[in-house]
């Protein structure tokens, strides 16, 4: 098939489009100067430096790593189960299940954060950690539903059966024969899961309290009375976690293949 | 497939986690907003939609997220085609790449088009030395740039979403258009266009639904004189402590929503039945 040069010259614009903002922000990390400039002067990890030394990123960080693998976690304890039910068995108001787990994905994230701290932080008296536990697990799991469901849909039923008709029962297949087939699926879940909590802004900004912020939030909030090449280093640590867990799960998905 | 109990068991846990945590509280909000004087009433919502300044916020809210979702068709529609058509390696490094931005934080994305769109932003800099205007113009903190910081944020979306149905879209079909003598416009908009519909409705929905209620974007690129739905919720329940109002526009939030997914996978399902009749 022929191409067009006019689609060629857009794919250029829009990946430059994509990408030009997110080399500026790299290259004005590096700057000697004490603001964000264009180009940016001489070379230094200064700012870097201060990323390490500014103690509202480091609690912010901590806070949202161990929040978002807890959420991540029972994420996938719930949603496990939940795809494997809808994936293998036929019952009533099975469809209805389907959409309640979908349903975290469709309502703004802003109102289940505002709903959140009527609900857990006003009316329950609960900790912040506690409300920014059980959001983050809501507004994850659809992608552990999915995700997983996705894999066991994958997985041929007849293998389980099998295994049923020389007498295992069913929760030994699921964890000798099920669990070790959808485990690339698992760990893309737990992936996905995790970055989408840790990025979190619109539930977490609802649940905070003083030192007690998510990385994000803390971001934003810096950037409101600083505007240093601070938060370019930052970004520039933060996108590289993200490139990592994405070369981590284009991994699993070529090994599952 | 064997009929048993152990559903019940398996879909507990989330269910419970759901219920508890997403439906109870968004009812304990909804329901009260219909009985603010212990009878039902829709003096709140009145009130809403007859304050200038609250339905002005919604109808920007409405006019970003269309905006956007426009752009990101017309960008990706010959983006994705183009991209569909590449070799299955090829294909895999350009969805990869569009894949990228969408794991960085929105708080990332966002502070990067501050820098580009100030006063004394990269483009003003540009602009101002190159003389082709006299002094930097207004560019951050305005509705145009909420629409570029959210065309930034959901455009991978709506290409990924295109390139998934378009490289199903065999290339016999345009080859056939072409030898019967059509143009290669006339082929893309008769031909390849409605047979993506489904991918940009799906990615539409992703894009509308995105942009409506997304926070730190039009915080960062707005600022207070450009307030959004989202944003107004959060000033609403978190700095005026007017739980109120916030719960009505929770509610008007999650019914916007709701009729725009609906419409769209509306319009989807008649042009499948269209095309079936075909």
């Amino acid at each position: 098939m022929k191409k067009s040069k006019f689609q060629l010259l857009m794919v250029i614009l829009v990946y430059f489009f994509i990408f030009a903002p997110l080399l500026l922000i790299a290259m004005t990390s590096f700057t000697e100067e004490s603001y964000i400039s264009f180009p940016p002067h001489g070379f230094s990890l200064r700012w870097y430096e201060k990323v390490f030394n500014t103690k509202s990123f480091l609690d912010s960080f901590k806070l949202s790593f161990t929040i978002s693998i807890g959420a991540t976690l029972i994420a996938l304890l719930v949603g496990i189960p939940g795809a494997y039910a809808v994936s293998r068995f036929q019952f009533k108001g099975k469809r209805l299940i389907k959409d309640l787990f979908f349903s975290p994905n469709l309502i703004p994230q802003v109102v289940v954060g505002f709903a959140l701290f009527t609900f857990i932080i006003v009316r329950l008296r609960l900790n912040v950690s506690v409300a920014l536990l059980t959001g983050l697990t809501v507004s994850v799991v659809t992608y552990a539903f999915r995700t997983v469901g996705a894999g066991i849909d994958r997985f041929d039923y007849s293998i389980e059966e099998a295994a049923m008709s020389l007498g295992a029962n069913r929760v030994t297949v699921f964890f000798k024969i099920v669990l070790p087939n959808i485990s690339s699926a698992i760990l893309s879940a737990f992936l996905l899961a995790f970055i989408n909590a840790f990025n979190n802004v619109p539930l977490t900004i609802f649940l905070s309290a003083p030192g007690m912020v998510t990385l994000p939030v803390a971001m934003m909030n810096y950037i409101e009375y600083n505007y240093d090449p601070t938060v370019s280093a930052l970004s520039v640590l933060l996108m590289i976690m993200s490139l990592l867990i994405m070369l981590i799960s284009e991994k699993i998905v070529r090994s599952g293949k | 497939m064997k009929k048993n109990g152990w559903y019940y068991l398996l879909i507990f846990p989330g269910l419970l986690l759901l219920a508890l945590f997403l439906m109870i509280p968004l009812l304990r909000i909804i329901i009260p907003t219909f009985f603010p004087n212990g009878t039902f009433s829709l003096e709140l919502y009145r009130s809403f939609i007859s304050n200038k300044f609250y339905l002005g916020i919604f109808f920007r809210t409405i006019r970003i997220s269309v905006l956007t979702c426009l752009i990101c068709i017309v960008l990706a529609v010959p983006v994705s085609f183009y991209i569909s058509r590449m070799r299955a390696a090829k294909k895999g490094l350009m969805i990869a790449l569009a894949t990228f931005p969408l794991l960085t934080n929105t708080v990332v994305r966002a502070f990067a088009w501050t820098t580009i769109l100030g006063k004394t932003g990269i483009l003003n800099t540009m602009l101002v030395s190159s003389g082709l205007i006299p002094e930097p113009v207004q560019l951050l903190y305005t509705e145009g740039a909420i629409i570029v910081g959210s065309v930034y944020l959901f455009l991978p979306i709506m290409l990924i979403s295109l390139v998934g149905v378009m490289e199903n879209i065999s290339d016999e079909i345009q080859e056939a258009a072409l030898s019967l003598g059509a143009n290669r416009l006339v082929t893309f908009i008769r031909i390849i266009i409605p047979l993506s519909m489904p991918g940009i409705i799906v990615g539409s929905v992703l894009v509308f639904a995105g942009t409506a209620s997304a926070y730190s974007t039009p915080l960062m690129l707005g600022g207070n004189r450009n307030m959004v739905m989202s944003t107004l919720i959060y000033q609403q329940a978190m700095l005026l402590g007017n739980w109120n109002s916030a719960s009505v526009i929770a509610a008007l939030m999650i019914v916007t929503s709701y009729v725009v997914v609906n419409v769209l996978n509306w319009i989807a399902a008649k042009l499948n039945k269209a095309e079936a009749r075909e």
